[in-house]
């Protein structure tokens, strides 16, 4: 019943100059090949498992060790530094042994983010090896891969994927001969967005509902199944092969300090060539829009950019040319978080993108909490009405005092993910929301975003 | 997130206190049944079953209607309350029939910039139905707007069933698709 993908992958995953030195290619070796996910192509062409071999003769703290010496941080939204987290989790002791997990991310839905679906088309055995190698270092018993339901095609060659690895003695009973015992289990998500933040896929792997917990406790202490649990993101965990490969202190030279290493851009919007551009963080913005990725699709000026992810404040020009790293993102006042890079030309409406935007998070808030379920639905509400033409100038100065109400109250960081737009175009581009009140019609002649049938 | 209470599989609504006649309740095949217990076994709580004993359901019966609901309550031993609430959490789980072919369009923000939210207005005008409204009166198709199918560089996109993507859609492209979906060339729903 298997089906792998036979059609044609229309996605662009290399830029002029990829695979060199200068532009290492670490996470999209083969990508648009459809027979590179094998076990086969990967031991022959992809150093595969060699990462796994000798992490598995080195002392699984040891480990920890190499990944926190590479300095990688989270590529899944937060940023938080990998080898850290994995240390937060309990060890044995005498008195007390653990049952630990270690969990993936797949659930990838954040707008603009296209990059972890990628790894699990064409490398799928070295985001195992990763989970493997993960596992390894912090002595988990079992691995969860939670994959969104979408990507039913991609659960299908991950689990033959495993499969393969099972039979190469890579993971299942005594693994290497090490007398350690692991296996992956691949949970399919159901259509959630919510389910991505961590807590939240906790309680889907669990068979509940998709609501975020309090935290604390926080996963080390209390995650999936009342156990001890880390979750990283497909690209934080395919990156340990590499890191294990060329050594932690090698791959902290890639990139800039405290923001080491490559990560998967997803470039979509108004672009000419969109696609998937692995790239050496700190790169500045400008650079990797026009002259690695050619600039505006529409021949129009590029407006305003989301650097990381619908959730991250959007730029406009005078921020266009921030080393695309998570440290200076942030200091130049938005977030790295997912790496998705949405370009938007000056023909774009931002009322409209801007309450595209915001019905997704009303959509998806799982309604637990009062500022982020009200909220979300009222700035839905108001802007839908300046979109329509009945908006009034009382209503920008309502939207700018819904936002401080949301974000820092809410119980997982949805709440401050939709403020983030809201707050950014509104403080960015307030003369296209006035004329929209004034005029009862946009400013600008773009395509229509909002499609006139239906809705959720 | 809030989604219409499942209907019943009855012809009209159910008085208060009525139940289904017997012959009119789902049940899985033993198989289907095994399926799901060889599942629960592999985590280390048989609840953790619950989503993929509903992919299961939806494979097996079209969609999840509440009968639905209680047989994986029943394969699994679990709180008939505990599955409508995961059921009715999630929106892959289709609580009503859909057509044989569900054409799933991307209209977030990645897509609508080149033209999703246009797309799925030609979707629905050549399909002759609505986002969500059921399937069309011949059974083929059914739409729905859905949110980024992370394909965002490839936009727009939509995903027919449970396939592989279809990415930079136009109206030629959209055109193709459908005849191919005719020729039978697309897994039928729940296939
Ligand atoms: C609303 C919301 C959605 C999220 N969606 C995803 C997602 O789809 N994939 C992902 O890897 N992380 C997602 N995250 C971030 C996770 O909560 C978590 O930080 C991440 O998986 C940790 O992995 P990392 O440390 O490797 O980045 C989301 C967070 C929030 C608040
Ligand atoms: S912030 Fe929103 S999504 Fe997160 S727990 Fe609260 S209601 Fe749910
Ligand atoms: S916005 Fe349509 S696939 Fe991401």
């Amino acid at each position: 019943m298997a089906t792998f993908r036979t059609k044609h992958d229309p996605q662009r995953y290399t830029f002029e100059g990829f695979g060199s030195d200068k532009y290492p290619n670490l996470m999209l070796r083969g990508a648009g090949h459809l027979d590179n996910w094998t076990l086969d192509v990967y031991e022959q062409q992809h150093e595969g498992y060699v990462a796994l071999k000798k992490a598995l003769k080195m002392e699984p703290v040891a480990v920890t060790e190499e990944v926190k010496t590479s300095g990688i941080r989270g590529r899944g939204g937060a940023g938080f530094p990998a080898g850290l987290k994995w240390s937060f989790m309990p060890k044995d002791t005498p008195e007390r042994k653990f049952t630990r997990y270690v969990v993936c991310n797949a659930d990838e839905g954040e707008p603009g983010t296209f990059k972890d679906r990628a790894i699990m088309e064409y490398n799928p055995h070295q985001l195992i090896e990763g989970v493997i190698i993960s596992a390894w270092a912090m002595q988990c018993q079992l691995g969860f891969i939670y994959v969104r339901g979408e990507f039913l095609w991609l659960i299908e060659k991950l689990e033959h994927a495993l499969q393969e690895a099972r039979n190469a003695g890579y993971l299942g009973k005594d693994i290497q001969g090490t007398g350690w015992d692991f296996d992956i289990l691949v949970h399919r998500g159901a259509g959630a967005y919510i389910c991505g933040e961590e807590t939240a896929l906790l309680n889907s792997l669990e068979g509940r509902r998709g609501e975020p917990r309090v935290k604390p406790p926080f996963p080390a202490a209390k995650g999936a199944f009342g156990q001890p649990t880390t979750i990283n993101n497909v690209e934080t965990l395919a990156a340990v092969p590499p890191i294990l490969r060329m050594g932690g202190a090698e791959y902290a030279k890639i990139g800039r300090p405290k923001n080491t290493g490559t990560r998967v851009f997803c470039l979509s919007g108004h672009i000419k060539r969109p696609g998937l551009y692995e790239l050496p963080l700190g790169l500045p913005l400008d650079f990797i829009m026009n002259d690695l990725a050619g600039g505006s699709s529409t021949g129009k000026k590029i407006k305003a950019i989301i650097p990381g992810g619908a959730s991250a404040p959007a730029f406009s020009e005078k921020e266009f040319s921030t080393p695309m790293d998570f440290d200076s993102v942030r200091d130049a006042g938005s977030m790295a978080g997912s790496g998705g890079v949405i370009f938007m030309d000056e023909d774009t409406c931002m009322v409209q993108a801007c309450l595209r935007l915001i019905r997704f998070y009303a959509h998806e808030s799982c309604g637990q909490c009062t500022p982020c379920r009200e909220g979300c639905n009222w700035m839905e509400m108001i802007l839908h009405r300046i979109e329509h033409g009945q908006g009034r100038m009382e209503d920008l100065d309502l939207l700018a005092s819904i936002t401080p109400n949301i974000a820092g109250k809410t119980l997982c960081a949805l709440g401050d993910a939709a403020c983030g737009p809201m707050d950014s175009m509104l403080q960015k581009f307030r003369p296209e929301f006035e004329h929209h009140i004034t005029h009862k019609a946009c400013m600008v002649n773009g395509h229509h975003l909002l499609a006139k049938v239906g809705g959720h | 997130m809030n989604h219409p209470l499942p209907p019943e599989t009855a012809d009209h609504a159910l008085a208060t206190g009525e139940r289904l006649p017997k012959s009119e309740r789902v049940d899985f095949s033993p198989e289907a049944i095994a399926e799901i217990q060889a599942i629960a076994a592999k985590y280390p709580d048989k609840l953790a079953a619950t989503l993929p004993a509903l992919h299961i359901a939806q494979r097996e019966f079209g969609f999840v209607s509440l009968d639905a609901m209680k047989a994986v309550a029943r394969a699994l031993s679990i709180p008939e309350g505990h599955v409508f609430g995961v059921a009715s959490f999630y929106t892959m789980y289709q609580k009503k029939p859909v057509g044989k072919f569900h054409l799933q369009v991307c209209t977030n923000i990645c897509c609508a910039l080149n033209g999703g939210a246009e797309f799925l207005e030609k979707v629905c005008e050549k399909t002759g139905c609505t986002p969500g409204g059921g399937p069309s009166p011949d059974g083929l198709w059914s739409v729905e707007e859905a949110e980024c199918l992370a394909s965002c560089g490839s936009a727009p996109c939509m995903q027919v069933n449970a396939d592989v993507y279809d990415e930079y859609l136009d109206d030629a492209k959209l055109k193709g698709i459908l005849e191919s979906c005719e020729r039978g060339e697309y897994r039928a729903w729940a296939e």
